[in-house]
């Protein structure tokens, strides 16, 4: 493996506008280290559907004609990054890991993609997910299964099991990931790596393919918290594309990610979340995650217990409201404007084509949560589960509230384990679902959370992440926080978390 | 919670437009089921006097000037298309032979 691969994110960018590497030959690395890794949906990492190698080194080559021109380069630029193939790129086929999408290429660039572009930044390729962002696992992909390059034997998390498995393989530095139950952050936490799920409304989503409306989020994954600070700078901010965009400043992730890093918390109160842990939670991920606030205490925060008795009922009112949005976003593929259309033969008419293309399009997952809102929405059942979620919705957002009234952040487990087989809870919904139970109340309130390596459970030696939750608009504590915990635990293991995890060298080939 | 039975599930696969197999509806109804007995943990919720929240942010309607602006040329949006003539969407039939 090329040094270059082993960069963060912020190093390379310092290379490239000093001249010491051009963009080119940070670009050729990691194209290399892709090849070298990433396999095929049977075997190696799988973290790509698509890598766009002319695209990707003539974006590089264009960055490097910049420099030479004189130009000032911005803070990522030379830098290369996966990208989540739910954003739209109109250069690259767009899937949304769906059948139904297969070899779509879509009219128009996203706006998170423009600013990626904008910043000189180097998309390598699109990576894999559980179609249309829905699961924990990367398995409802109808391209194959990511694996987790800690064990090639289990999943990397998911919905941007993808993205968080490029980081960790080194095969980029820098990923988008999109966060609507804790797709960003369930992946990178069994992936020892950074995800952060910005405030609701902070990153455009004009060109990310709809989930769940009010509750997706794009966000930055990254090996280390000042690269998801810069990663996050770059792709936040008020777009007039998106009405759910909020017109506000973005707060200074950078700075705070930088002040952290000094590791001096003093002042700081963080809330242990009492409702997110016990039963059901694994003993190492307990065990590291109980580290993790002895080590708050050590770096000067004051750390104290609070209840969230409402977090109990997210993950059922987050099931209906969830699947309701996505009955509603899913009945977009018709068959008749974009993507697969079956059974158009000239004897059957337009219903009949459309049904038969959805059976055919859609993966079980997609099915399930298709059905499930369209019962919860159906009349006789709206008031009793649709109309109680969103009631339920306003008693988290509100336990949220008199949370932050007394602490600044709140804690806990990024996922109540570490990650399970390929295949363990395939066919088994509800024991999927159980992954987002930490990290689904901050998509209901519209609040800022991160996950960050805490270590690796004494177990199975994978790793934990440490949950981190902010107001809304207050996404600059995440970074702090994030920063503080990771200088500390570089110092006490040496390095990152991920400076322990299997080279890989030679599997994809 | 009614239990949900297979010919609801076909019911709602009709509304929903998915044409599912025999067996798909059998092993969804079951799991339906399964997954409407645990959401079905909201109703223990005293909520009444508490207002729904549809969105994270509160947002009322977004205005901006009414202005021409560049658009998608057809050519592009077609391109995607699963099928086009005459530089517009080719579709199946939408009526029956009696309307």
């Amino acid at each position: 493996m090329s040094g270059l691969t082993r960069r963060t994110a912020a190093e390379l960018a310092t290379a490239v506008k000093a001249g010491d590497v051009s963009a080119v030959e940070v670009t050729q690395a990691h194209l290399d280290r892709i090849a070298e890794v990433d396999g095929s949906a049977e075997a190696g990492v799988h973290a790509f559907l698509h890598v766009d190698t002319d695209g990707a080194l003539a974006a590089a080559a264009a960055v490097d004609a910049r420099r030479a021109a004189g130009e000032e380069l911005g803070p990522l630029a030379g830098v290369p990054l996966a990208l989540k193939d739910v954003i739209t790129t109109a250069d690259m086929p767009t899937t949304a890991g769906s059948r139904i999408l297969e070899g779509w290429r879509p009219p128009y660039d996203a706006t998170v993609t423009r600013r990626l572009r904008d910043a000189g930044i180097v998309i390598l390729g699109k990576t894999n997910l559980d179609e249309f962002a829905m699961g924990s696992s990367t398995e409802n992909s109808a391209f194959g299964v990511t694996r987790n390059p800690w064990d090639l034997t289990r999943i990397p998390g998911g919905s941007g099991g993808g993205s968080a498995a490029s980081l960790a393989a080194y095969e980029a530095p820098l990923a988008i990931g999109t966060d609507t139950g804790g797709s960003i952050r369930q992946p990178a936490a069994v992936t020892g790596t950074v995800g952060v799920k910005p405030t609701y409304g902070g990153v455009s989503r004009y060109g990310l393919i709809a989930c769940a409306s009010s509750l997706d989020q794009a966000g930055p994954c990254a090996r280390t918290v000042l690269d998801a600070a810069l990663l996050h700078t770059v792709i936040a901010g008020h777009d007039p594309l998106d009405s759910t965009s909020i017109a506000q400043p973005v707060p200074d992730v950078v700075a705070a990610a930088k002040r952290g890093a000094e590791g001096d918390l003093t002042g700081l109160r963080v809330g242990v979340v009492k409702e997110l842990g016990g039963e059901g939670y694994q003993a190492g991920v307990e065990a590291r995650f109980n580290d993790a606030v002895a080590l708050l205490s050590k770096l000067g925060a004051e750390v104290v217990e609070v209840s969230c008795p409402h977090f109990t009922y997210g993950l059922a009112a987050y099931y209906l409201i969830l699947p309701s949005e996505v009955s509603s976003n899913l009945a977009r593929f018709d068959a008749m404007r974009y993507g697969l259309r079956v059974g158009d033969d000239g004897s059957r008419g337009a219903e009949e084509v459309m049904s038969l293309t959805r059976g055919q399009g859609f993966g079980a997952e997609a099915k399930r949560r298709i059905m499930l809102g369209t019962y919860a929405l159906s009349s006789g059942y709206y008031d009793a589960y649709y109309g109680q979620a969103q009631k339920v919705r306003t008693l988290i957002a509100r336990d949220f509230d008199a949370a932050f009234a007394q602490v600044d952040v709140l804690v806990s487990p990024t996922t109540p384990t570490t990650a399970f087989p390929i295949g363990e809870k395939v066919d088994d919904p509800l024991a999927m679902y159980m992954n987002d139970l930490c990290t689904i109340p901050s998509n209901l309130a519209g609040n800022a959370s991160a996950s960050f390596p805490a270590g690796l459970a004494d177990e199975d030696g994978l790793p934990v992440g440490l949950h981190v939750m902010a107001p809304v608009l207050a996404d600059d504590r995440l970074y702090l926080v994030g920063a503080a915990v990771e200088s500390a635990y570089a110092a006490q293991w040496g390095g990152t978390l991920l400076e322990q995890a299997p080279a890989l060298e030679g599997i994809g080939q | 919670m009614p239990s949900i039975s297979r010919e609801e599930v076909a019911h709602l696969a009709h509304l929903a437009r998915l044409d599912l197999a025999p067996d798909e509806l059998d092993h969804l109804a079951g799991q339906l089921d399964q997954i409407l007995g645990a959401v079905a943990q909201v109703t223990e919720v005293a909520a009444d006097d508490i207002p729904p929240t549809s969105h994270a942010l509160p947002l009322t309607n977004v205005f901006r000037a009414d202005e021409p602006r560049p658009c998608l040329t057809p050519e592009s949006v077609l391109a995607a298309a699963p099928a086009a003539e005459d530089g517009r969407f080719r579709v199946p039939q939408i009526l029956g032979e009696e309307q």
